[in-house]
């Protein structure tokens, strides 16, 4: 049997709007996968560590500080230096739309917006770590 | 309109009226029963063209009833339960004249960028007719670290002003007469060091301290539960909390030395029932805490204020502000019996919900705000922020949040609702809302106590699960489509026309680096020592004694220029540092 996809929800910086991130940890965990939420305040060093102890398919990072711009990059960056090349990191919350691009060239994957739904996350979250490992997507 | 029989016995009409009106129509409708109705009009009218839903609910989720008459208010009496206003239990609101005197309060929450580029949005905010300042500051100053700390890179001047010594301050608060507005700073584990800091800028300046007027948020107990921007554990920050309000009832009684809030949890997802009862439970807690130190409540209970969110359901956002006053009049009444009548009035600033603005059709946003603020007028608050439709963007530009104030300006002159005192007294609805408030805070209150109060309680977890819950059922809901949230689940547009949004500065943060390097070698080393020396004494006497005050050690601290970092890490060093706990 194949393992549960394991999901690191991760709250970075000083930001400590965490609804969202909560939202979407519950609901991930709901449709069957390994949540692991980090909590508020995290640095990049702290959230790659989590993600590489848990053995993480994903991570999530969820900002409405504006700090996106200096944590996705950093947080990807470390990713790479760790070697983590197979994990998926996509994100949300108040991020502008002209900022997306530059994220996307940063390795982050995708960014939900507010008043994404939670149906819409899951169903990326399987596709792209199925994807990942090279799977079929699920029906 | 005096009445003295209680509303709930409305329903006995006099006798010749229900002759004339039987006369005309069979049976007069104040003489039958809500149920009768229920059974012989509307139901047979529901099962010809049935209803639009299955069930009706507020967005909080109570169940709303198709009709409320004199029978949902049994027991209710007119003098006990809403009595005049400016007289307890305050329910019709805490001034005997409130708007035809004075209007509200209109505060634009601003700050962002650098102390000189939210300067000129809080003149810019002054001449387009604000009557309060309300200060917004980044999460850098939030969580007590400097723009210099590894932690703070990336955000420096994002989500609202960047401050660290009185350096920045002086030049925030550049040609603000400091003894005329009155200034809401929102800021809260580090509130009593930035207080002391505007504090000494208006001692700098002339000012003396109890010319000062305005309020810092400092409401710790909220921090744990839902905004999460906390720095030593909880009791410590019960005693911090606790100075202010010593120094506060002592040496600025036109300051509100905390502002015990509501809007943080009810943005977490908590139902207004929760944010009107964790709050209050919150108050009385501060009350409780202030009282074993030795403060006498008739004295530093009137400088508690409140700070409330309103949200989309007109009449529960209303009724919520009713109940809150009611219930603290009461509580407080009952517990300390306090001489001073000014403690037992709930005084309260309003937001309207963050949360309810969408990305999608923005300016949609308008007109939520619109009701919102319309909700908190009707509910009496005493100052008001409305949102800019830009704000799940980015922080507001100038003409959003200029369109903002004019929504609060047009509500207040030309929608005549400010004209006569809570005209929606003796809704049957409203009534029976505001009634359900406090059965339901009762309901919080016996559970919280039976923890042994809200800093246990909060220890255990408790409200912040609640909130979780309350959240994720309504995404739930929003996602079934049972809540609608237009532009975003129904009525969407293919395509949006995106709207302009706020830029900072990002060279902000090397500036503010700068800066305060600057102010490190130039400050005077020997009274900083010294400064720095006595706070951290304060601190540990405070450790072993609620008597001993830190708010003069602050001030020196203000004084001497040290930063809100240095003076942070002293309080880590003595009382420990708290860590998420990470509930989901």
């Amino acid at each position: 049997m194949k393992r549960p996809i394991r999901v690191v929800v991760a709250k970075a910086g000083l930001d400590g709007h965490d609804r969202g991130a909560k939202v979407v940890a519950r609901a991930l965990r709901d449709a069957g996968m390994e949540v692991i939420y980090t909590g508020v305040h995290q640095t990049p060093e702290q959230v790659v560590e989590t993600a590489l102890q848990e053995d993480a398919d994903a991570v999530g990072l969820s900002l409405l500080s504006g700090a996106h711009n200096y944590l996705f990059p950093r947080i990807n960056e470390l990713m790479r230096e760790k070697g983590m090349d197979d994990v998926l990191l996509f994100g949300g919350g108040i991020i502008p739309e002209d900022d997306i691009p530059r994220l996307r060239e940063h390795g982050v994957e995708r960014i939900f917006p507010p008043g994404s739904s939670l149906e819409d996350i899951v169903d990326y979250v399987r596709e792209a770590v199925g994807r990942r490992r090279g799977e079929a997507a699920p029906a | 309109m005096k009445t003295d029989r209680p509303l709930g016995a409305q329903t006995e009409a006099r006798d010749d009226e229900v002759e004339h009106r039987g006369a005309q129509r069979g049976v007069s409708p104040s003489t039958r029963s809500k149920k009768e109705w229920l059974e012989g009009t509307y139901a047979p009218a529901t099962a010809k063209t049935a209803e639009r839903k299955s069930r009706f609910s507020t967005i909080s989720d109570a169940a709303v009833d198709p009709l409320y008459t004199g029978e949902d208010l049994a027991g209710f009496d007119v003098d006990r339960d809403l009595g005049y206003p400016g007289e307890f239990p305050y329910t019709r609101g805490v001034y005997p004249s409130m708007y035809r005197g004075r209007l509200w309060t209109m505060r634009e929450f601003a700050g962002f960028g650098s102390p000189e580029d939210t300067n000129a949005r809080f003149h810019y905010l002054l001449k387009h007719g604000v009557t309060g300042l309300s200060t917004a500051f980044d999460m850098p100053a939030l969580m007590g670290r400097d723009p210099d700390d590894p932690l703070s890179r990336g955000e420096v001047g994002r989500e609202g002003v960047a401050v660290a010594t009185l350096a920045d301050l002086e030049v925030l608060f550049d040609r603000i007469p400091l003894d005329e507005v009155t200034t809401s700073m929102t800021i809260n584990a580090p509130a009593s060091i930035v207080w002391a800091m505007y504090l000494a800028n208006g001692e700098n300046k002339g000012v003396p301290l109890e010319k000062m007027g305005g309020t810092i948020q400092n409401d710790c107990l909220k921090e744990y539960i839902a905004q999460r921007e906390w720095i030593v554990p909880i009791r410590p920050a019960m005693r911090l909390v606790v100075d202010t309000l010593r120094f506060g009832a002592a040496r600025t009684p036109r300051w509100n030395p905390i502002s015990v809030s509501g809007y943080h949890m009810r943005e977490a997802g908590a139902t207004a029932l929760q944010e009107l009862a964790f709050t209050l439970i919150d108050g009385l807690e501060y009350v409780k805490w202030g009282v074993a130190a030795g403060l006498d409540p008739g004295a530093f209970v009137p400088r508690i204020s409140f700070f409330f969110d309103v949200h989309n359901d007109l009449f529960e956002e209303i009724a919520k502000f009713r109940a809150a006053r009611r219930i603290w009049a009461r509580e407080i009444e009952r517990r300390y019996h306090p001489a001073n009548e000014r403690a037992l009035m709930l005084r309260t600033h309003a937001q309207t919900a963050g949360v309810s603005l969408t990305a999608q059709q923005p300016y949609d946003n308008v007109v939520r705000v619109t009701l919102q603020a319309l909700a908190a007028v009707l509910g009496g608050t005493q100052s008001l922020h409305t949102n800019s439709l830009d704000e799940t963007y980015a922080l507001p530009t100038e003409e959003a949040v200029t369109l903002a104030l004019r929504t609060q300006q047009i509500i207040a002159c030309e929608s005549g609702v400010a004209d006569t005192i809570d005209p929606l007294a003796g809704s049957y609805y409203l009534e029976h809302l505001t009634n359900e408030m406090e059965t339901g805070f009762q309901r919080y209150l016996d559970q919280i106590e039976a923890m042994g109060g809200m800093v246990e309680a909060v220890e255990r977890g408790y409200p912040q699960r609640e909130i979780t819950e309350s959240s994720f059922h309504f995404q739930r809901q929003v996602e079934e489509g049972e809540k609608v949230v237009v532009g975003v689940n129904k009525y969407q547009t293919p395509e949006e026309t995106p709207i302009p949004v706020l830029k900072i500065d990002p060279d902000v943060e090397r500036r503010q680096i700068e800066r305060l390097a600057a102010v490190r070698a130039k400050r005077d080393a020997g009274r900083w020592r010294e400064a720095m020396d006595r706070l951290r004494e304060a601190a540990v006497a405070a450790r072993g004694s609620s008597q001993a005050e830190l708010m003069p050690a602050f001030l020196e601290c203000a004084h001497a220029y040290a930063s809100i970092g240095e003076q942070v890490t002293v309080l880590k060093e003595v009382f420990g540092e708290y860590r998420d706990p990470g509930y989901f």
